[in-house]
């Protein structure tokens, strides 16, 4: 299982990130690891650095992980997350530039197939047109 | 001194947070999501929690500790903005800066960090809008007076500007006339820091 890229998914909200991650785990079963993330430290409704760099080392594979996020804040918190890893880990995590739910499930399946973290990410990234 | 200095920024900018919280709210509600005072709140908190131990340390390392309890806490995107920037200055910053244009280079570093984790820059309606202009009354030797003032101009002036930076962006037109709350928070900042520095 470790063979294959990760996915973590980044929300402002706790219920869609584990919505979403429901959704994957549907069509991949234990293919594919899994974590997700949302709400601020407070537990409100936001994105915490702390949280991410925590879904993102759960779900580590030497691999990669691939990073789904919704909005703004979710994004510039994913990235500070990466650049606050190893360099070793930090370079095999990327962001992927799509919709939440969708690129979820897009790059979720792509990386059952055993497929490289850029072929992950690309495949979320085409949802988009 | 040093020590001293430094609890009393954060003291300083605390208070100043903390009593406009709910403007920068109101601010965020009309052009954001509503929550850049409870956020800005809850850094400055974290700065107070560990208000002792940072400033016990040299300068670079105060600095350093401090973006990073904004980082871990903010919870925004204001958290790896503001906290980027301070952990910029700290890479910069060898020592506390002794004279005007020492504290140019270190805001220097702090602003190129806050345009790259953004990926922004001047007139895009962002704190960036506060930050390059009082940076420059600085590099100018302008006096403490000035650049509060600069400052404060600088935030109401992002009014009609066009956001084209984080959910105010996706309101587009919908955005002119209002001020950037975090502009807005710079601008509290800057005023804070330079009543403590005014006092010295």
């Amino acid at each position: 299982m470790s063979e294959n890229v990760s996915i973590v998914i980044v929300s402002h909200s706790p219920a869609v990130a584990r919505g979403a991650a429901d959704m994957v785990r549907q069509m991949v079963g234990d293919d594919v690891r899994i974590a997700c993330c949302g709400g601020n430290p407070d537990g409100g409704l936001g994105t915490d650095v702390g949280a991410i760099l925590g879904a993102i080392n759960s779900a580590w594979s030497p691999k990669g992980v691939a990073i789904l996020v919704d909005l703004g804040g979710a994004e510039t918190n994913s990235e500070m997350a990466i650049e606050m890893l190893d360099p070793e880990k930090s370079k095999r995590v990327a962001i992927c530039n799509a919709p939440v739910v969708e690129g979820s499930v897009m790059a979720g399946t792509e990386a059952a197939c055993g497929s490289s973290l850029e072929e992950v990410k690309r495949t979320a990234e085409e949802f988009q047109s | 001194m040093t020590k001293n200095l430094i609890s009393r920024l954060i003291a300083k900018i605390a208070d100043s947070i903390c009593a406009s919280a709910d403007d920068l709210t109101k601010l965020d509600q009309a052009i954001g999501d509503g929550d850049h005072g409870i956020n800005m709140r809850r850094g400055v908190e974290a700065l107070l929690k560990q208000g002792d131990d940072i400033s016990r340390q040299d300068f670079s390392t105060a600095l350093r500790k401090a973006g990073t309890a904004i980082v871990m806490s903010v919870g925004g995107a204001s958290g790896p903005l503001y906290g980027s920037a301070l952990l910029a200055m700290a890479k910069t910053a060898s020592s506390m800066p002794s004279n005007q244009a020492e504290v140019g280079v270190v805001v220097a570093a702090g602003i190129d960090a806050v345009k790259a984790r953004g990926k922004s820059d001047a007139g895009a309606k962002t704190m960036l809008d506060v930050l390059i202009p009082v940076h420059r009354e600085i590099e100018n030797g302008s006096s403490i007076d000035r650049i509060r003032r600069v400052a404060e101009e600088s935030a109401t002036a992002t009014k009609p500007l066009l956001a084209k930076k984080g959910r105010a962006a996706f309101l587009g037109e919908r955005s002119i006339g209002h001020i950037d709350p975090g502009a807005k928070s710079a601008a509290l900042i800057v005023h804070a820091v330079c009543e403590v520095l005014e006092k010295r």
